[in-house]
C-alpha cells in the first residue's frame, strides 16, 4: 500500500464532498441543530408528567397532598371527579390519577389505615415507574408531616445522603446531546462511505480507478481516512461549541482522549460502511440496509436504555456493535473524567472491532465491485 | 437510404410547426441558446446539425416543454410553450425521446410493460393499449420480445423502443434527440427505415431530429445548422450544398463555421504502419465470458503487434466491452487466457496496469473535480515525479486543447472535450498499450478528427498500441486492421481495405452490414431470441396506429386522472417486485427489528451493581446491605475498601450505587440517635441514575417501617393499568410498531422520485399529461400496499409470539395505519422531491425519521414532557398520533370513537405533506 496514493484518493473524496452543497448544509444541520433540539428536549424522567386528583375527601389533609404536586416534576394537578377518571385515561390525558377516598383524614388521625388508589397509565414506561415511586414518597411524606404536626410523633432518625456524581441535577441534557453527538457520527460516517461507494459504481468511476495502478485498500483507505477525518471534525466541533458552549454541558474529562475513541469508532463505522456498500446492489437497497443497521445501534447500544437492563443475549450481541464500546467510553470519559487506564478496554474492543470489519469488506470488496461493473 | 433524396425535393409546409424568437438560455454562468429566431416547417423531418455542446439539446427540450423557458418565446402546435395550459393541452400531441440510449425508459421493465406505462400515461383504455402495443411492436419487429427487459437491450432495440413509446399516442409532432447515437450502422439504417414508414403512414407528422451523422442529415428535408448558441444556417440539405459549394453536409458545416474554428482543421493523414509484427503486445486465446447461461464473449482470439490500431466493431451489446473489460483485468475470464507484452492479465499485477490505460464507454471521471484536479489526481495515482508533474499536465492539456478550460469542471464542457479529457487523463502517464471503447461517440466530426491526428501520432510516432472500438466507418478506415464481433463471436478480422475487397462491397458500411445480416440469418434458426429481429415486412398501412380513433381520452381528466396516476401505481410496483430483495429487507427487516426491539429495549432497571463501604460490620449494618441485595434490582458486588477504590470503581463504571455505612451504625440505631448513610450514584447516564435513586430510597424507607414499630398511617395501591404486570414487553411492542412503519416505508419511497431524476426518466413527467399529483400519489401506492403487508405482519407477530393481546378495535387500528402509512410514504416523497442526488435523499430521510420517531413522538418519554422545537415537533408529527392508537387499540381496548383526536391529526398530516412534496417538484426542468 502506497500513502500518496492513499493521499491522493482521499483528497478526491474530499473534493467531491465539498461538490455537494445540500449534503453540506446535512452535514451542518445534523451536528448543530439536531444536537441542541435533542439536547433540550430530552426531560427529566419525571417532567411535568400529567397528573389528575379525584378529591373525594375535600379535606385539609387532601388538599395539602394536591398541594404537594408542582412543576417541573408534574404538571399542575387537574382536580377530576371519578366518572372522568376512566375517560382521561383511556385518551392519554394523564399519566397518572390519585384517588382520596372520602373519609381520608378521619381514618388517618384514627389510625385506621385507610387506602389511597394510584392509578398507573402503565404504557408510559418511563413515568409510570419512577413516577409512582415519587408520588408514594410525596403522598407518604404529606400525611406523615401532617400527622406529626398533629400528634407529634417520632420516626426513626436514619436519614440517607444521597448524592449524585459526574450529574449532581441528573440533567438529561448533558447526556443526550452526547448521545445524540454518537448517533450522528455512527449515521453519518456510515453513509458517506457507503453511499459514495454505490455511487462512484452507479457512475462507472470505481472501475476506472481499478484499471489503475492502485489497489483495493488503497481505495478503500482512501475513503476511510477523508470521510472519518470530516465526521471527525464535525464531531470536535460539535462537541466544543454546541455541548460544550451552547449547551454548556461540563465535561470532566479529556477532550482529546475521547477524539482518539471516536477516531477509532470511525475506523469501525466508516468500514461498516464500505461493507454495506459491498452488499447493496442499488441505493435503495443501502437505503433499506442503513435503517435496519442504525436502529439497532442507535437503541440498543446503551444510550437510549441502559444496558443492564436487556436481556444477556442482546447484550451480548451488541458487544459486536462499535457503539456499544463507544458509548461506554464516552461516559466514561466526558462525565467521570475516566482516563486511559480506565477505558483501554473499550478502545481494544474498537481496534478489534475496525479490523474485523475492514478486513471483511476489504475481502469482498473487489468481488462485489467486479460484480457491479 | 431509400426515399431520403426524392422527399426532400417536397417543399416544406408553409405554416410552422414551431417558432421560434429571441430564445436564450443560460446554465449558471455558461450561455446554452444566444438568441435563437427559427420557424420550423411543419410536415416534414427537419434536422438539427452542429458540434457539441451548441445548444440542440436544450433547443429541443424547450420545444418539447421539459425545460422551462428563460428568455424569449416559443410557440408550439399554435401557443406559447411559456403557458402551463397551453403545455398541458399540447403535450398529447407532442412526443420527446430525450438523448442516451433509453434514458427514458424503464431497464428493469419488460418491452410489454414500458408500453404499457406511457399508453396509460396518455389516458389510454385496456383495449386500446393492446391494440396499440400490437401494432407497433409489430411494425418495428419488437413483437417476438415483448417480455424482454428493457435494460438487456440492444442499443438499436433500445432505441426503437424508445421510438414505439414516443408514438403510443399518435404525435403530431416528434422530436428526436441524437435518436442514433452509439447505435451500430445495421440498427441505425434499420431506426431510419423505420422512421421513413411511419411517416409514410402519418404524413401530416412533424418530425425535429438532433445529430451528430451528416450522413444521416442528408436525407432531412429541412436543416438548421448550429453553433455556439445560435443558427448558422437554414435551409434544405441540396441548397446547403450548393450555399458552399462543397459535396458532402460534412464538409459543408465546416464551411459554415466561423473563420476561427475552421483553422484548426484539416483531414486527417493516415500514416501508414511500419513495425516489427512479431513484437506481440495483445494476444488473446480463446477468451470466453459467461454469465450464467448467457455467453457473453465466444472464444476470441487475437494478436495485436505493438504500435497497431487495431479497430473492434459490432453490433451493441455484441461482447466488445466485455472482451475490453477481460483485457483490462477488469472482468476475470470464464475460460481462456489474455497476455499484455507477453504478461498474463492479471487484476493484481501493479506493474502491468502502469503501462495499459482503459478509457470505457461512459464519462468515467470524476465530474466532482475540475479538470486540472482529474489530470492531476491520475498523474500521481499513476506515480508521475512530483517534480516533473506541473509540465506534464500542461504538456497533456496543450496537447488535447483543455489549457483554457482548465479550472473548469467536466459537466459543464461539451461531450467532445470531456472525451477528450478521458484521453488526456489516459496519456498523462505516457502508457504503452491504449484500451478505448467507442471513445468518440457523440463526439462532432471536427472534435472526432482532431482526436485520431493524436491518436495516429501517439501510434505511429511514440509507438503505442491503441485497441478502440466505434460504430463509425470512416473511424474503422483508418485503423490498420478491424475485427467484427457479434453475438459474442469475431466473424472476420482484416484490414479495412482487404474487408471491403473480399466482400464485394462499395464501401466498408455495406461490407459491414452484410457481415452482420449473414451472421443474423445464421443464429436466426438456432436462436431467435438472441438477435434483433427487425427486417420484417412493414405492416400493412391499414393496421398503423393512424387509423385508429384519436388517443385516449385527450381532454378530461386536466387536474386528476385515475388511470394516469394508476399507470405510475404500476410502474413503482413493477420495479419493486423486480428487486425482490428491497422488499425482503423492508418485510423481514422490519419483523427483525420488531424482535431486536421488542426484547432489547427494557425499561424494567434491574441487575444494578452496587458495593458497601461497610465501616460498622455490625448486624444491623448488614442487615442494610442484604435488603438491597436481596432485591432483584441490585447485584452487591466486592465491598469497597476505602474511598480512593469507591472513587476508581465509579469512574470505571463498575459499580452504579456505592454506599457508606458509617462506623456505630447499628449501635446508634438502636439508641434511636440520627444517623446517617451515605449514597453515591453514578450520574453519567441519567436514566438509570432516576431510576437507582428511585429504588434506594424506596427500599431505605421499607427498611426503616421494618425497623420501627408503628404501623403505617396510610397504605397506597398502585394499580398499573393496561398493563398490570408492567411488562416492558407490552409497553414496548405496541410503540414498536409506528416507529419501524415511518422508518422502513419514508426510507422506501425516499428514493422513488431522486431516483429517476439522476437516471434521467423523470423526463416522463416533464412531458407527459400526468400531473404532480398523479405522480406522487401513484409512486406512493405500492410502497402504501407494502407498509399496509408490514403492518399486518407485525401486528401478527405481536399477538402471537410475543403474546401482546390486541383488546380494543383492530380495524380502527388498521384503518389508522392506512392514513399512517400515507404520511409515512409522503415523508420520503418529499426528501426525494426537492434532494437532487440520492445519498442526499438517503441522508435527509434518516435526519427526519429516525431521531423524531424514537426519541420525540412519545415512545420512551411522554411528548407532553418534551421541551423546546422537540415538543413542537413532537406534537405535529404523525407518529406521535399513531402511536396514541396503537397504544389506545393494544393496552386500552379502544376504538373509533375514542381516537377520533389522533385520526384528525392523520387525516391532516398526510395532504399535507402531499402537498409540500407537489409544491416542491417540479414539472419541467430549470
Amino acid at each position: 500500500m502506497q500513502a500518496s496514493n492513499v493521499l491522493n484518493l482521499g483528497i478526491k473524496e474530499l473534493r467531491s464532498l465539498v461538490r455537494d452543497p445540500m449534503l453540506l448544509v446535512l452535514i451542518v444541520y445534523s451536528f448543530t441543530l439536531a444536537i441542541y433540539t435533542a439536547a433540550t428536549a430530552i426531560p427529566e424522567t419525571l417532567n411535568k408528567a400529567a397528573i389528575a386528583i379525584v378529591d373525594e375527601d375535600r379535606s385539609p389533609l387532601s388538599a395539602r397532598i394536591a398541594g404537594a404536586f408542582y412543576p417541573p416534576y408534574f404538571l399542575p394537578p387537574v382536580l377530576i371527579t371519578p366518572a372522568e377518571m376512566d375517560a382521561r385515561m383511556d385518551a392519554g390525558l394523564d399519566t397518572f390519577a390519585l384517588d382520596i377516598p372520602p373519609n381520608f383524614q378521619r381514618d388517618v388521625l384514627a389510625g385506621r389505615q385507610p387506602a389511597i388508589q394510584l392509578n398507573v397509565d402503565a404504557t408510559r414506561m418511563t413515568q409510570a415507574f419512577s413516577g409512582s415511586g415519587y408520588i408514594q414518597q410525596i403522598v407518604s411524606g404529606e400525611v406523615g408531616a401532617f400527622v406529626q404536626r398533629y400528634r407529634g410523633e417520632q420516626t426513626l432518625p436514619v436519614d440517607l445522603a444521597l448524592r449524585v456524581r459526574f450529574n449532581p441535577e441528573m440533567n438529561k441534557g448533558w447526556f443526550g446531546s452526547v448521545i445524540e453527538v454518537i448517533n450522528q457520527v455512527t449515521m453519518l460516517s456510515i453513509i458517506l462511505t457507503g453511499a459514495a461507494l454505490i455511487r462512484e459504481r452507479e457512475h462507472g468511476t470505481i472501475e476506472h480507478l481499478l484499471v489503475m495502478p492502485v489497489t483495493p485498500a488503497e481505495i478503500m483507505v482512501g475513503k476511510i481516512w477523508s470521510m472519518a477525518l470530516v465526521v471527525l471534525a464535525a464531531c470536535a466541533f460539535s462537541l466544543v461549541f454546541v455541548v460544550q458552549g451552547l449547551l454548556a454541558v461540563p465535561i470532566g474529562g479529556s477532550v482529546a482522549l475521547f477524539l482518539a475513541g471516536a477516531a477509532l469508532h470511525l475506523f469501525a463505522t466508516t468500514s461498516m460502511g464500505v461493507f454495506l456498500g459491498t452488499v447493496a446492489r442499488s441505493m435503495p437497497q443501502f437505503g433499506m440496509l442503513l435503517i435496519l443497521v442504525m436502529v439497532p445501534l442507535q437503541m440498543l447500544s446503551g444510550g437510549m436504555t441502559p444496558r443492564e437492563s436487556m436481556p444477556a443475549l442482546v447484550q451480548d450481541v451488541m458487544l459486536a456493535a462499535p457503539t456499544t464500546h463507544f458509548v461506554a467510553l464516552a461516559q466514561a470519559i466526558l462525565y467521570r473524567g475516566a482516563g486511559l487506564d480506565v477505558v483501554w478496554p473499550q478502545f481494544l474492543a474498537l481496534v478489534g472491532i475496525g479490523a474485523a470489519l475492514f478486513s471483511l469488506s476489504l475481502a469482498r470488496f473487489r468481488k462485489a465491485i467486479s460484480r457491479m461493473s | 437510404m431509400s426515399g431520403g433524396a426524392d422527399r426532400s425535393a417536397t417543399p416544406p409546409v408553409a405554416s410552422p410547426v414551431a417558432r421560434l424568437r429571441d430564445v436564450r438560455l443560460m446554465y449558471g454562468k455558461v450561455r446554452a441558446i444566444d438568441g435563437v429566431s427559427l420557424d420550423v416547417p411543419g410536415g416534414c423531418v427537419v434536422g438539427l446539425i452542429g458540434p457539441d455542446g451548441v445548444g440542440k439539446s436544450s433547443l429541443l427540450s424547450l420545444m418539447s416543454g421539459a425545460r422551462a423557458l428563460q428568455e424569449g418565446t416559443v410557440e408550439v402546435l399554435g401557443g406559447s410553450m411559456a403557458e402551463a395550459r397551453h403545455r398541458h393541452a399540447v403535450c398529447p400531441r407532442i412526443a420527446y425521446m430525450p438523448q442516451g440510449l433509453g434514458k427514458n425508459l424503464y431497464p428493469t421493465l419488460s418491452i410489454a410493460e414500458n408500453l404499457d406505462f406511457f399508453g396509460r400515461l396518455f389516458g389510454q383504455g385496456g383495449d386500446e393499449r393492446r391494440r396499440r402495443i400490437a401494432d407497433l411492436t409489430r411494425s418495428t419487429g419488437l413483437a417476438p420480445f415483448l417480455d424482454r427487459p428493457a435494460g438487456k437491450l440492444s442499443g438499436g432495440m433500445k432505441q426503437k423502443l424508445g421510438l414505439c413509446c414516443a408514438l403510443i399516442h399518435d404525435p403530431d409532432l416528434l422530436i428526436l434527440d441524437e435518436p442514433t447515437t452509439g447505435v451500430d450502422p445495421l440498427s441505425r439504417r434499420q431506426f431510419w427505415e423505420l422512421i421513413d414508414r411511419i411517416r409514410a403512414d402519418r404524413p401530416g407528422m412533424s418530425v425535429v431530429v438532433a445529430t451528430a451523422y451528416m450522413e444521416e442529415a442528408a436525407r432531412f428535408d429541412w436543416l438548421v445548422a448550429m453553433d455556439e448558441g445560435r443558427v448558422l444556417a437554414t435551409g434544405r440539405p441540396r441548397e446547403l450544398l450548393e450555399r458552399t459549394a462543397t459535396a458532402t453536409l460534412e464538409a459543408a458545416f465546416v464551411a459554415l463555421m466561423p473563420e476561427e474554428k475552421r483553422r484548426g482543421h484539416k483531414a486527417v493523414a493516415i500514416v501508414p504502419r511500419t513495425g516489427d509484427a512479431s513484437d506481440i503486445a495483445i494476444e488473446a486465446k480463446g477468451l470466453t465470458m459467461r454469465f450464467g447461461d448467457f455467453v457473453a464473449v465466444d472464444h476470441v482470439s487475437f494478436r495485436i503487434p505493438r504500435g497497431e490500431i487495431f479497430g473492434f466493431l459490432g453490433s451493441n451489446g455484441c461482447g466488445k466491452t466485455t472482451t475490453m473489460k477481460m483485457l483490462t483485468g477488469l472482468l476475470p475470464p470464464s475460460e481462456g487466457e489474455a497476455r499484455l507484452f507477453g504478461q498474463p492479465v492479471d487484476a493484481r499485477n501493479i506493474a502491468t496496469r502502469r503501462r495499459v490505460c482503459y478509457m470505457s464507454q461512459a464519462f468515467s471521471l470524476y465530474s466532482e473535480l475540475t479538470i486540472r484536479q482529474n489530470l492531476e489526481l491520475h498523474a500521481r495515482l499513476f506515480q508521475v515525479p512530483e517534480d516533473v508533474l506541473p509540465g506534464r499536465v500542461a504538456a497533456v492539456a496543450e496537447r488535447f486543447g483543455l489549457t483554457d478550460a482548465m479550472e473548469a469542471l467536466p459537466d459543464r464542457l461539451p461531450l467532445g472535450q470531456r472525451q477528450r479529457l478521458s484521453l488526456a487523463v489516459a496519456m498523462v502517464h505516457e502508457p504503452a498499450l491504449l484500451i478505448l471503447d467507442e471513445p468518440t461517440s457523440g463526439v462532432d466530426p471536427i472534435a472526432r478528427d482532431a482526436f485520431w491526428e493524436i491518436m495516429i501520432g501517439l501510434a505511429r510516432r511514440d509507438g503505442v498500441t491503441i485497441f478502440i472500438s466505434t460504430h463509425f466507418m470512416n473511424e474503422a478506415e483508418r485503423c490498420d486492421r478491424i475485427s467484427l464481433m457479434h453475438a459474442g463471436r469475431v466473424l472476420v478480422s482484416d484490414t479495412p481495405a482487404a474487408l471491403v475487397a473480399t466482400r464485394g462491397a462499395a464501401t466498408l458500411e455495406e461490407a459491414f452490414i452484410g457481415y452482420l445480416e449473414e451472421a443474423v440469418a445464421e443464429s436466426r434458426d438456432s436462436d431467435a431470441a438472441a438477435v434483433p429481429d427487425d427486417r420484417r415486412p412493414s405492416p400493412p398501412p391499414a393496421a398503423a396506429p393512424s387509423a385508429a380513433a384519436p388517443s385516449g381520452e385527450r381532454a378530461s381528466g386536466r387536474f386528476f386522472n385515475p388511470r394516469r396516476m394508476l399507470s405510475y401505481t404500476l410502474l413503482e410496483g413493477l420495479e419493486l417486485r423486480r428487486d425482490p430483495i428491497r422488499a425482503t429487507l423492508a418485510l423481514v427487516g422490519s419483523l427483525l427489528l420488531m424482535v431486536i426491539m421488542g426484547y432489547g429495549i427494557n425499561m424494567d432497571v434491574e441487575d444494578l451493581s452496587f458495593a458497601v463501604l461497610d465501616r460498622d460490620q455490625t448486624t444491623v449494618s448488614r442487615d442494610y446491605t442484604l435488603n438491597l441485595s436481596g432485591s432483584r434490582y441490585f447485584v452487591e458486588q466486592a465491598p469497597i475498601r476505602d474511598y480512593e477504590d469507591l472513587d476508581r470503581r465509579m469512574r470505571a463504571g463498575e459499580l452504579s450505587l456505592a454506599l457508606e455505612i458509617p462506623p456505630g451504625f447499628g449501635r446508634d440505631v438502636a439508641r434511636g440517635r440520627p444517623v446517617q448513610i451515605g449514597a453515591w450514584i453514578d450520574g453519567a447516564m441519567p436514566t438509570r441514575a432516576e431510576t437507582v435513586n428511585g429504588y434506594v430510597q424506596g427500599m431505605h424507607s421499607q427498611w426503616l417501617a421494618s425497623r420501627s414499630q408503628t404501623p403505617g398511617l396510610a397504605t397506597i395501591e398502585t394499580r398499573f393499568r393496561y398493563n398490570p404486570d408492567v411488562e416492558s414487553l407490552k409497553a414496548i411492542v405496541p410503540a414498536v410498531i409506528p416507529i419501524l412503519l415511518l422508518l422502513i416505508p419514508a426510507m422506501l419511497a425516499a428514493l422513488s422520485v431522486v431516483r429517476e431524476k439522476e437516471l434521467g426518466s423523470i423526463i416522463n413527467l416533464y412531458v407527459t399529461p400526468v400531473t404532480k399529483l398523479e405522480f406522487l400519489l401513484g409512486k406512493q401506492l405500492p410502497y402504501v400496499g407494502l407498509a399496509m403487508l408490514n403492518f399486518l405482519l407485525m401486528v401478527g407477530l405481536a399477538v402471537t409470539a410475543f403474546g401482546v393481546p390486541l383488546t380494543g378495535n383492530l380495524l380502527a387500528l388498521s384503518t389508522g395505519a392506512v392514513l399512517y402509512s400515507f404520511s409515512a410514504t409522503a415523508m420520503g416523497l418529499l426528501m426525494s422531491s426537492f434532494m437532487r442526488s440520492q445519498i442526499a435523499a438517503i441522508f435527509g430521510t434518516a435526519i427526519a425519521t429516525l431521531i423524531p420517531a424514537t426519541q420525540y413522538s412519545g415512545m420512551i418519554d411522554p411528548v407532553s414532557s418534551l421541551g423546546g422545537a422537540a415538543a413542537l415537533i413532537g406534537e405535529v408529527y404523525p407518529t406521535t398520533h399513531f402511536l396514541t392508537m396503537s397504544r389506545g387499540v393494544f393496552s386500552k381496548a379502544l376504538g373509533f370513537g375514542d381516537l377520533h383526536a389522533a385520526f384528525v391529526a392523520l387525516l391532516i398530516a398526510a395532504p399535507v405533506l402531499i402537498g409540500a412534496s407537489a409544491l416542491l417538484l417540479k414539472k419541467q426542468e430549470r
